[in-house]
């Protein structure tokens, strides 16, 4: 199977291919531009003559339910990160594999962790032929130095659910990690040991695997209520002594941020909101699990205090703080995609105003629409933006691929994406000429908020008409990025060879751009 | 085997610094190692600006060692050229470019609510210290830097005084006590340091003698610009000889107090309420005032406790104090919130300012509010309140026009 054929321009002006791993892809074509036709996939159908009346399709081991489930070489395989560094299933379904011998699986996670690093080893040795998802940290690192035998794919979490509903990819086998099932493989993640909120990343799975395989260490008696994923998809159910660990569960950057510099971009931010007239009763925001974002939810709540006005919803990853925001009635709804924390869950579990979503709901492109285009005020990080607003948040300046995308290409399509982030990390400039990695178009990138200054997009003349007058120090991306380099000096560029490692896929299945091998010297 | 030099700092947590190791070999040339986490970015101007130091210097024939936690270019300038210093005597500078927008200077009577400490030997605090806003930054030499990192700080915070930008700060540098703080000098008075903070003061002999070295090295350079004294005041002597101190030059400007050693000094314990230098400080503002220059108060420690400095600081205000220490950047919004004017007392400043304008124009010599004379005093309060209620963005520039 070829991982890449010929490259050609696309309209992001950047270098794809056209075939991804043996398949035939679309070069990106613009925003709003690819529409696609057809019908959704279908996955084969099945019958209750061959389900256990009673209900309960609990098999003794994961072992035994991934055979029964036709396990063999070539198979793709689903697995979610709901329980982010704290996961402790997906490695365990490799070293069943690896154990029988099988190669050539593709893994297909919904996003991997530093917990996943283990995987190297699977995809060194041909168990696993590639990893279509995200690559963070090792894995990241593994394939940026074209170790990872077929090409990666990233798509954003949008994207992964309509790649499934488009049959762009066909998931052989999804293993769903629940906190709480019963025996039919209803399941939720807001009880139990291993409680994380939702499950909204495994839906698309449940819906479109061959074979779906629900794995908990809390299994109580049918029904298991509130049912997040249904039974009825569920062909297996695994009953393990531990899928989780909680504390990494509920971890990573869940706290207000304490460095000043950051708390200052996360004033402005919410100051600019202010000034530019973004916030007012009735408004809805993305609130981000970063410090930075934190720390704005702080501001945003001074300011509706004050003005005694709420929030009509917030989206995306709750904590602690969003939900005092909640029960303040500072925020009426919570549309959440991922939990962050333990009070995350909770609200989620007791209060009608805190659902959660999917990525069907939220993000998905080829449907009838979304949330993610009603929401007013979206804040974003990256690692790079360059002079024309293209933002990268997958590789560093370095070359290297170290992140995934997340929802974070969906939520572009919020009213004002503005995105907080330093002038220079230590020395590297944050502001490019031409940022290492395309993933989201400047088209929909509008602010930038830097502890130097803010810079607005030209494309949105309504605001810098309307902060004409502003207090805050606004300048030209330009000007922010001589500031950057007076400081840090001018940065030189990675060295990349001629071989791509893996493809950025845009929210509408378009290949945006192209990772490339770096050059080690 | 050569002398070996080593500078700077490294390991985890460490940031925007490097580590220089530095060996004279007598022969081989230069063998230049660099471990950066920029290299991809800075690797190459990093090893170039590193062969132009050494041949500047003389350096034939050295192993260099460089480990990189994105240090700027300045800084890790400073850590060589520390290095070097170590191993061979020069009276060489390698300096770098003084940028324009560093060359200010600073009146005597402008606002010094807060001043920002910041270690002379960690970079990583000093680069974006200026964005915080605070009234002053203080390059510290003193107490922040560690013994042994001494000699290399004075090429740090050279270096930043010449290279970094603290954006309109009030640019101080904390020197040593004694001989040190003399030769400190050196190292600060041709780079355009505003204010010279002279620790432990505690008689105008130590006053003096900083004040002639600084004349004497601007002589040397022929540099004219306004260097300020503060002295602070951090001993029971220091205590009494505290108006001699303030009025023995033309140079000081203000007047602080240190009350962490102070209290050590006393015998006793520092607490929030303050009552064991209830004297020390009513002292220092009393001398502070008779000579017609600033009292500063002491810092607050807790940097998490902010609702605690706010309350500081307005005892502070009370005292009569007009500006206070801090040591973290969130710090500043809360001081100059405090310090700065009420609404009730520019209102206040408004009414008695407005009818003074008013008086004034009908050229009357007494100003009035109903029927009650206001004294020359009270206006000239009154005025300063407006100043610095206009200055703080807390009043518009043409509120007279609007007044009724």
């Amino acid at each position: 199977m070829l991982k890449f054929d010929k490259l050609v321009t696309n309209a992001a002006g950047r270098l794809v291919p056209t075939m991804v791993n043996g398949k035939p892809a679309v070069p990106y074509m613009g925003v709003g531009k690819y529409k696609p036709e057809g019908f959704r996939a279908a996955p084969r159908l099945s019958t209750c003559a061959d389900y256990p009346a009673d209900g309960n399709k609990v098999i003794p081991s994961l072992k035994e339910a991934l055979i029964k489930a036709g396990l063999c070489d070539g198979m793709t395989i689903s697995t979610h990160h709901h329980f982010r560094n704290g996961d402790l299933v997906a490695t365990q379904i490799f070293d069943i594999a690896h154990e029988l011998g099988i190669k050539n699986l593709m893994w297909y996670p919904s996003a991997s962790f530093p917990c996943h690093e283990p995987m190297t080893k699977y995809l060194e040795d041909g168990t696993i032929n590639r990893i279509e998802g995200s690559m963070n940290g090792a894995l990241g690192r593994f394939t940026s130095e074209g170790k990872m035998k077929g090409l990666g794919v990233l798509r954003s979490h949008g994207g992964r659910y309509q790649a499934v509903q488009d049959g762009e990819v066909h998931i052989d086998i999804a293993v769903i990690a629940a906190p709480t099932a019963d025996p039919f493989g209803d399941a939720n993640g807001v009880n139990g040991t291993a409680a994380c909120g939702p499950l909204g990343f495994a839906l698309a799975d449940s819906q479109y695997a061959d074979k779906v395989i629900v794995v908990t260490d809390n299994l109580i008696p049918f029904p298991c209520l509130p049912w997040q994923i249904n039974g009825n998809y569920v062909d297996f159910v695994v009953v393990l002594d531990k899928i989780g660990i909680p504390e990494k569960i509920v971890s990573g950057t869940t706290e207000i941020t304490k460095s000043p510099d950051r708390l200052l971009l996360a004033e402005w931010s919410a100051k600019f909101c202010d000034e530019a007239g973004l916030i007012y009763d009735g408004f809805s925001f993305q609130a981000g699990a970063g410090g930075t974002a934190l720390s704005i939810g702080i501001y945003f709540s001074e300011i509706l205090r004050t003005r005694g006005w709420k929030a009509r919803f917030a989206r995306g990853g709750s904590n602690k703080y969003l939900v005092k925001m909640l029960e303040e009635g500072l925020v009426e709804y919570i549309l959440d995609g991922q939990t962050f924390d333990l009070e995350g869950v909770r609200s989620m579990r007791d209060n009608p105003h805190h659902t959660w979503t999917s990525p069907f709901t939220s993000y998905n492109y080829h449907s009838k629409g979304n949330f993610s285009s009603m929401v007013d005020i979206v804040i974003l990080g990256a690692t790079e933006v360059d002079v024309n607003f293209n933002a990268n948040v997958v590789t560093h300046s370095d070359g290297y691929l170290l992140h995934g995308i997340g929802g974070w290409q969906n939520t572009l399509f919020g009213k004002c994406v503005i995105l907080p982030i330093p002038l220079f990390r230590d020395r590297m400039p944050v502001i490019r000429d031409e940022v290492t990695t395309i993933c989201g178009p400047g088209d929909l990138i509008d602010v930038i908020v830097t502890e130097r200054g803010i810079a607005i997009n030209p494309l949105r003349t309504d605001l810098i008409e309307k902060m004409k007058n502003s207090s805050l120090p606004i300048k030209t991306i330009g000007e922010l990025k001589a500031e950057a380099e007076k400081i840090c000096g001018v940065p030189a560029k990675p060295k990349f060879t001629d071989e791509v490692v893996a493809v950025v896929k845009w929210v509408d299945g378009t290949v945006l751009d192209s990772i490339w091998k770096v050059d080690v010297e | 085997m050569g002398e070996i030099a080593t500078t700077g700092n490294k390991g985890k947590g460490v940031r925007s610094d490097c580590f220089v190791t530095l060996e004279l070999t007598g022969q081989g040339g230069i063998q230049l190692q660099v471990e950066s986490k920029v290299a991809v970015m800075y690797g190459d101007s990093i090893r170039r600006e590193t062969y132009e130091i050494l041949e500047f210097f003389g350096i034939q024939h050295a192993n260099v060692k460089i480990e990189d936690s994105g240090a700027l270019s300045l800084v890790i300038a400073a850590r060589l050229e520390a290095a070097i210093k170590k191993l061979i005597t020069t009276n060489k500078d390698w300096l770098p470019l003084m940028l324009e927008e560093n060359r200010y200077t600073t009146a005597k009577d402008r606002n010094r609510f807060s001043r920002l400490y910041l270690p002379g030997n960690s970079p990583s605090l000093m680069i974006n210290a200026g964005i915080h806003k605070p009234d002053g930054i203080i390059l510290d030499l003193e107490d922040a830097v560690a013994p042994d990192k001494k000699d290399e700080a004075r090429f740090l915070v050279r270096n930043a005084l010449c290279g970094i930008d603290f954006y309109g700060a009030e640019r101080m540098v904390r020197i040593n006590q004694g001989e040190r703080g003399i030769e400190d000098l050196n190292y600060i008075i041709p780079y355009n340091v505003n204010l010279i903070l002279l620790p432990k003061c505690e008689n105008p002999e130590q006053l003096k003698a900083v004040d002639e070295n600084i004349r004497k090295i601007q002589q040397e350079h022929n540099q004219t610009n306004q260097v300020w004294i503060m002295p602070i005041i951090e001993s029971a002597l220091g205590v009494m000889n505290a108006y001699p101190i303030a009025a023995c030059s033309a140079n000081t400007v203000a007047l602080a107090i240190g009350l962490e050693d102070y209290t050590a000094d006393l015998g006793t314990k520092r607490t929030a309420e303050g009552i064991e230098s209830f004297f020390a400080r009513s002292w220092v503002v009393n001398a502070a005032r008779a000579a017609g220059i600033q009292p500063i108060d002491s810092v607050f420690s807790d940097v998490g406790d902010m609702e605690g400095l706010r309350q500081n600081v307005l005892r502070s205000k009370a005292l009569g104090f007009d500006g206070m220490g801090c040591i973290h950047p969130r710090q500043i919004v809360v001081i100059h919130e405090t310090f700065a004017p009420t609404p009730e007392e520019i209102e206040k400043a408004k009414k008695i300012v407005f009818a003074f304008h008013k008086a004034q124009e009908q050229g009357l010599g007494v100003v009035a509010l109903g029927t009650k004379m206001i004294d020359p005093p009270v206006v000239k309060r009154a005025v300063n309140t407006i100043n610095l209620a206009l200055k703080m963005n807390k009043l518009a520039e043409n509120w007279r026009e609007t007044y009724a």
